[in-house]
């Protein structure tokens, strides 16, 4: 049956992280704004204290296997993180948990390699784990990296210059965390060279060299990290040191982008949903309402806006939400995760400047966090696939072509 | 729970409409648009599908079926992927029947039901839109007195589908003060002294469903003959259900266009690969099925919300307007993929683009 209800269980959650978006997160928005990279470690610590329980709000998801049959796991994270995203999207992001790097043990790692990894963030102090991919020269091109891991004995030895590492700093130099590091075994072997490294904090060889000044998203430390001669135990690969011909290795890594690029539109409803939000509110206190179904000669123009907001953004989280529902259903969701991401990065872009026009001179201000959503939404855009690889993905799927067909 | 699956009845029903739209609409969709005519056989075989008759309650000689607005977005979605106008045609009798069932009054069920039961196609329509540039549905000019146990219709309507063969329409007048508390429907039959058809239109697409200007002059009807009796009906509700089966409609239709764009552009070559091989065409394909499945999705949730007795205006209309640019936009980009053919009417994507053109006009000339 179709059904767009949401179960209790979920519902509570939501109201629980409700709760925490608008008296915790709003309150530090603008202040950690300003104060770029810093974190707000009093919230952040009472976060971890009931993480620490095994409450993690930010599960990263993954697709319901077999065995365990269908859940509701992914729906709950985009629900949770749409109402974090709706609080302060900066915030969310640099809130401490395993990240994406964590994200990569559980898909990839072994069971004693999930326990090295993972168990950390059931205990102690505050930890961040963090992923690196992109390199000053390639960014979607994921396949074009260039840092090496050469085997030296018993370790595996990194060298090459990591950009744009979401939580890099606090993993590696604020934290007992790690990185997963992509580095390829041998450059003239393409796709099927290329490995995830965990590197876990205080390795010598690893060092954060620069924090991105950004446009949005500034509470979050998005970091360079350069290794030289970065020796990391043998074991510590996720995954077969192989060499395939084949790109299955690869498809593997990629593969967990099905899981994240629901969560990244998920964040990205949440911004666009304060942004509109905040709208209905200041329309309403002005006594403009919008008279849904009234004619077109009737109608003014804030009104034709408003409910083209409402419209895309509500389009935007049920395709998010269908992408979540299969990955929940073990169903394949590749190309429902990029029609999601496409959408959503998209939609949230142009309904938060929409809200920055739409209230007049105020919306442009800084003593609104209007124009703050608008500058926090455009990264939905971009990172985790940016509007064109998703396209690209989604073609693909359509008119069933390899990448050698279409790109 | 949420979920993206259709029941296993839904299931059955869009499979048995989905593969009469593609096997039996499909075929003749393009000669009935040049012609202006839908077959009768194509009408008469869609009637024995039970569309129109599983609803009314066995009492009156139907199946008695639960009605469901979900189901209903789904066999509509699936017939105007098939074809627009013969999906209109073929549900027109809904326009009269289905308020009926659900808010009209023992008498009028027992006057209007039987006749929609049988084994052969008949005629239904309603009567809402109006010829002139600001239309509102709340502000009819199209008015309802009441006079001595009786109502009397004045005004004009348009599009009013096979005004003609009716043996009832549902007429929508004000009563009153502008609101559409105050629009009531009178259910007018065939040769009422006062309705007249004014002929038939001509209109940019959906040429094959005959529709006609009918103008009401001093026409008048028993009190019994509203809506719903002395409380009347609904009427928000009726324009709720006509909104969700636009939208779903409109995905049809472009997602008709999506598909003959997408298979066309695999086929034609230029510069040594097929033109779907190039970015300018395949992201525009790739936007295109984003479209039509958030266009899908909204129709989806503002129909669920229906069933469930929500007033769900909001979504309705979110959903219908949606819809109805996303289906201009769809089947506007499919003739661009095709270039200089898509220009041509031997290729059915300018119809999909004409018959789109008119989600954004249509009012209350659907139902489910």
């Amino acid at each position: 049956m179709i059904d767009f209800e949401l179960s209790d269980n979920i519902k509570q959650n939501r109201d629980v992280m409700h709760m925490l978006a608008e008296n915790f997160m709003r309150p530090l928005s603008r202040e950690y704004d300003e104060r770029e990279h810093e974190k707000p470690m009093d919230f952040f610590n009472m976060v971890w204290e009931t993480q620490k329980g095994g409450a993690n709000p930010v599960d990263l998801g993954g697709k319901a296997s077999k065995e365990e049959g269908p859940s509701t796991r992914n729906m709950q994270t985009c629900v949770v993180i749409e109402e974090l995203s709706w609080g302060d999207a900066g915030i969310y992001l640099s809130m401490p948990n395993a990240g994406l790097g964590g994200a990569a043990v559980a898909a990839a790692g072994t069971p004693e390699q999930k326990q090295r990894f993972l168990a950390r963030f059931r205990e102690g102090a505050p930890k961040w784990g963090a992923m690196a991919i992109t390199e000053p020269g390639c960014g979607s091109d994921s396949a074009a990296i260039t840092a090496t891991a050469v085997r030296d004995g018993d370790h595996w030895v990194l060298n090459g210059t990591k950009i744009f590492c979401t939580s890099g700093y606090m993993a590696v130099e604020k934290s007992e965390g790690f990185v997963v590091v992509w580095a390829t075994l041998d450059k003239s072997k393409g796709r099927g060279a290329i490995k995830a490294f965990v590197v876990d904090h205080g390795t010598p060889g690893m060092t954060v060299t620069g924090l991105e000044k950004k446009m949005g998203i500034r509470c979050s430390d998005t970091a360079t990290i350069v290794f030289e001669d970065c020796r990391i135990p043998l074991d510590n690969i996720l995954g077969s040191a192989e060499i395939k011909t084949s790109t299955e290795g690869f498809k593997g890594v990629m593969a967990t982008f099905d899981a994240t690029r629901p969560i990244v539109a998920a964040s990205a409803i949440g911004i666009g949903r304060a942004a509109l939000d905040f709208c209905r509110e200041v329309l309403g206190k002005e006594g403009i309402e919008v008279r849904y179904g009234a004619p077109a000669h009737k109608l003014t123009q804030i009104e034709k806006d408003f409910m083209d907001m409402e419209a895309n953004l509500q389009a935007a989280r049920l395709l998010t939400w269908r992408a979540a529902w299969m990955m929940d259903q073990g169903m394949h969701n590749n190309l429902e995760a990029s029609m999601c991401k496409a959408k959503a990065g998209l939609a949230v872009t142009q309904v938060t400047q929409k809200a920055v026009e739409m209230l007049g001179p105020l919306g442009y201000s800084r003593k609104l966090l209007v124009e703050k959503w608008m500058r926090d939404a455009k990264i939905n855009d971009i990172f985790e696939g940016t509007q064109q690889i998703n396209l690209m993905i989604i073609a693909r799927r359509i008119l069933g072509y390899s990448n050698k067909e279409l790109s | 729970m949420v979920s993206f699956q259709p029941s296993e009845d839904q299931q059955l029903i869009r499979d048995m409409v989905a593969s009469f739209a593609t096997e039996q609409i499909r075929p003749v969709a393009h000669e009935a648009d040049e012609t202006g005519n839908v077959p009768s056989a194509v009408v008469q075989q869609a009637w024995e599908l039970g569309l129109v008759q599983s609803a009314i309650p066995e009492a009156h000689g139907g199946a008695g079926d639960t009605r469901s607005i979900m189901t209903g977005a789904l066999v509509a979605e699936e017939l105007a992927y098939g074809d627009l106008a013969i999906a209109m045609h073929i549900l027109a009798p809904r326009l009269l029947v289905y308020p009926v069932i659900e808010m009209g009054t023992e008498e009028q069920k027992k006057q209007i039901l039987p006749a929609f039961s049988g084994d052969e196609f008949r005629a239904g329509s309603a009567a809402l839109l109006e010829p002139r540039f600001t239309f509102d549905t709340a502000e009819l000019t199209t008015s309802a007195r009441s006079d001595n146990g009786h109502w009397v219709l004045n005004g004009n309507k348009c599009y009013v589908p096979l005004a003609g063969d009716a043996e009832a329409v549902l007429v929508y007048a004000s009563t009153g003060k502008p609101g559409h508390e105050n629009v009531a429907g009178f259910i007018v039959p065939k040769g009422t002294p006062g309705m007249k058809v004014l002929g038939r239109e001509q209109n940019m697409g959906v040429k094959a469903m005959e529709t006609c200007e009918v103008a009401f002059e001093d026409c008048r009807v028993p009190a019994a003959q509203r809506l719903g009796g002395d409380k009347g009906a609904d009427f928000n509700r009726l324009l709720n259900y006509s909104r969700v089966g636009l939208a779903a409609m409109a995905v049809g239709v472009a997602r008709a266009a999506f598909e003959y764009a997408r298979d066309y552009a695999k086929e034609r070559r230029a510069f040594g690969v097929a033109i779907a091989q190039k970015q300018a065409i395949a992201f525009m394909l790739a936007q295109m099925a984003i479209e039509i499945d958030a266009s899908r999705l909204l129709a989806w949730e503002a129909a669920w919300r229906l069933d469930r007795g929500e007033d769900a205006t909001r979504e309705s209309v979110l959903a219908q307007q949606y819809a109805a640019q996303a289906c201009m936009k769809v089947t506007d980009d499919a003739i661009q993929v095709l270039g200089g053919h898509g220009y041509i009417r031997e290729h059915p994507v300018e119809m999909w683009a004409r018959n789109g053109r008119g989600f954004a006009t249509f009012q209350g000339t659907v139902m489910i």
